[in-house]
């Protein structure tokens, strides 16, 4: 006992140390948005500058704009095709075939994302598919699905379903059981991975690098092209947007999280927001 | 007793699962067998294995990410472990995941800034004496770039292993007469091995693949599986030998998965 408490403060000193580093390079990004200057490399005074700049941008704004209307659709259409997914799965009776459904449900999820945007690549050019807005919402759609399943899965399974059975006996029809029972039951669930496939989408670069053609873009692929073309601060602006952003989500997404984890058994999504690596 | 009445509202679902999993993954090695001009052939594999170029790049590739991941590892198991001796652990674990929702773009581009010439880590280096460096364009930039940014995703499996670990088995080590170090060792240690593995797949992994950061970062010094794939599909317009190392890469990753899998029953054997 004496000597774990001797050495709490130093253990301390190393976990705050990697905290600080893990939020430095966003700080650091942040603070540089206020540069009276225009480099990353020296701060020579307070000014909104970049962010009037980054405003006056049309082509950014449009950019801004095209990527959270991919991200709000392709996250709602994901959601909704993901739910009645696990709903399949969930009442799949024999255990082989809900493991070989689940097995290809999880492939996207575990793939790197540069074989997901090769090979979709070359399903949009097979088919004739015009790359542009179209192939980049289908394939947001598409790396969304897997993780909204995983999400509403467990919530069905948590299900009594003497509720179903209970709702039959009073006369309901299975459209009434659907929307009147077994839908909300499952509700935080399903909330849960629409944020996800939002953030999914929001994060993605890859996928959509691969996908889009020369005619759209998305934030992450117009950040990555003006990258490679040396330092613009307005590019800190809109990062210091998008943090606020980020943080209002996972307040959103924390409170989502905490109220399945309340109803449900803790292994619904409490403290695993993000399953597997989205690059 | 319960019906089926999802049949046809899954039917979407099913068209994702042919249309956009196994549809893509079966293009894919198709492609990988087919040359420049669409016919099929083994060439693309055979340049792969005989062209020493190839090999050695997925041989760097795989060494930079055994490197990361080991940085990672090094880094993240004592912070994932002093962080469940913490009051509120949920709290602190909100705090490793809330970098992962920024755009792993914007975290690259940072160390743009800071690796600089007249960046902030040189100007560090050289308030302490060291001298200004080049730090952009080299192996050890693109690596401490995709440690930090693979960071969080060794931590959190770590962290959730450690505090599903039952206290009373730390307890009873302690009566048997354990140390802290054999009580670590023994007990600690073997239990917390599923974060681990799980931690090792998210971060080897996707490592192979970081193309974005080679190109920003590394300067194309450093060639990913990733940059390849990338490099043959959009810019050599190369699909087939593209694929080809796609086909590998996948290849890679089943091996990580095989041998990170989950070893039932060893656990319960280290702790007897």
């Amino acid at each position: 006992m004496q000597s774990e408490r001797f050495k709490a403060p130093w253990l301390k000193l190393y976990l705050a140390l990697v905290f600080i580093l893990m939020y430095l390079p966003i700080a650091y990004l942040i603070i540089y948005s206020f540069n009276r200057g225009a480099t990353m490399t020296a701060f020579t005074g307070f000014s909104w500058q970049h962010y009037l700049d980054m405003f006056n941008d049309l082509r950014l704004m449009q950019i801004l704009v095209n990527t959270l209307i991919i991200a709000l659709l392709s996250a709602l259409l994901a959601t909704i095709i993901g739910t009645f997914g696990a709903l399949l799965i969930y009442q799949m009776k024999r255990t082989g075939i809900k493991n070989i459904f689940l097995s290809l449900n999880n492939i996207l999820l575990v793939s790197p994302d540069v074989i997901i945007g090769a090979s979709f690549l070359i399903l949009f050019t097979m088919v004739g598919f015009q790359l542009g807005f179209g192939s980049v919402l289908m394939a947001h759609i598409a790396f969304s699905i897997p993780i909204v399943v995983l999400m509403v899965l467990p919530r069905f399974h948590d299900m009594d379903t003497t509720l179903i059975d209970a709702a039959y006996d009073l006369g309901a029809n299975r459209w009434q059981v659907l929307s009147r029972v077994i839908l909300p039951y499952a509700w935080p669930g399903i909330l849960a991975g629409f944020f996800m496939a939002i953030t999914y989408s929001l994060d993605d670069f890859a996928v959509t690098f691969f996908v889009t053609g020369n005619g759209f873009s998305t934030l992450s692929v117009e950040i990555y092209s003006r990258a490679r073309q040396g330092v613009d601060l307005s590019i800190n602006a809109l990062s210091a947007l998008l943090f606020v952003l980020s943080l209002m989500l996972v307040v959103v997404y924390y409170f989502i999280a905490t109220g399945v984890a309340t109803r449900s058994s803790k292994k619904a999504g409490h403290g695993q927001l993000k399953v597997v690596d989205p690059q | 007793m319960k019906t089926r009445y999802s049949a046809y509202y899954a039917l979407p679902y099913l068209f994702w699962i042919v249309l956009f999993v196994i549809a893509p993954l079966g293009l894919l090695l198709v492609q990988s067998f087919n040359n420049i001009g669409g016919h099929w052939t083994l060439a693309n594999y055979q340049t792969y294995f005989k062209s020493g170029t190839y090999l050695r790049m997925t041989f760097n590739s795989l060494w930079f990410s055994f490197l990361v991941t080991m940085v990672t590892l090094i880094i993240a198991y004592p912070a994932a472990y002093i962080m469940t001796k913490l009051k509120h652990a949920q709290f602190w674990l909100m705090l490793i995941i809330l970098p992962t929702w920024i755009n792993l773009l914007l975290k690259a581009y940072a160390f743009i800034g800071l690796f600089a010439q007249d960046g902030s880590v040189n100007q560090f280096l050289t308030l302490i004496g060291i001298g200004p460096q080049q730090i952009m364009f080299t192996n050890v930039a693109f690596m401490i770039v995709a440690a930090y940014i693979e960071l969080p995703f060794m931590m959190m499996p770590i962290f959730n292993a450690l505090r599903e670990l039952d206290p009373s088995l730390i307890n009873a080590a302690r009566d048997l007469g354990a140390n802290s170090r054999q009580t670590f060792m023994k007990v600690i240690f073997p239990y917390s091995l599923s974060g681990v593995r799980a931690g090792v797949q998210a971060v080897f992994i996707p490592t192979l693949s970081l193309f974005m950061l080679t190109r920003l970062i590394g300067g194309n010094r450093v060639i990913t599986l990733g940059t390849a794939i990338e490099e043959h599909f959009l810019v050599t317009q190369n699909w087939g030998m593209g694929s080809t190392i796609g086909i590998i890469l996948i290849i890679a990753m089943f091996l990580t998965m095989y041998l990170t899998r989950e070893r039932k029953g060893r656990g319960k054997q280290h702790a007897k």
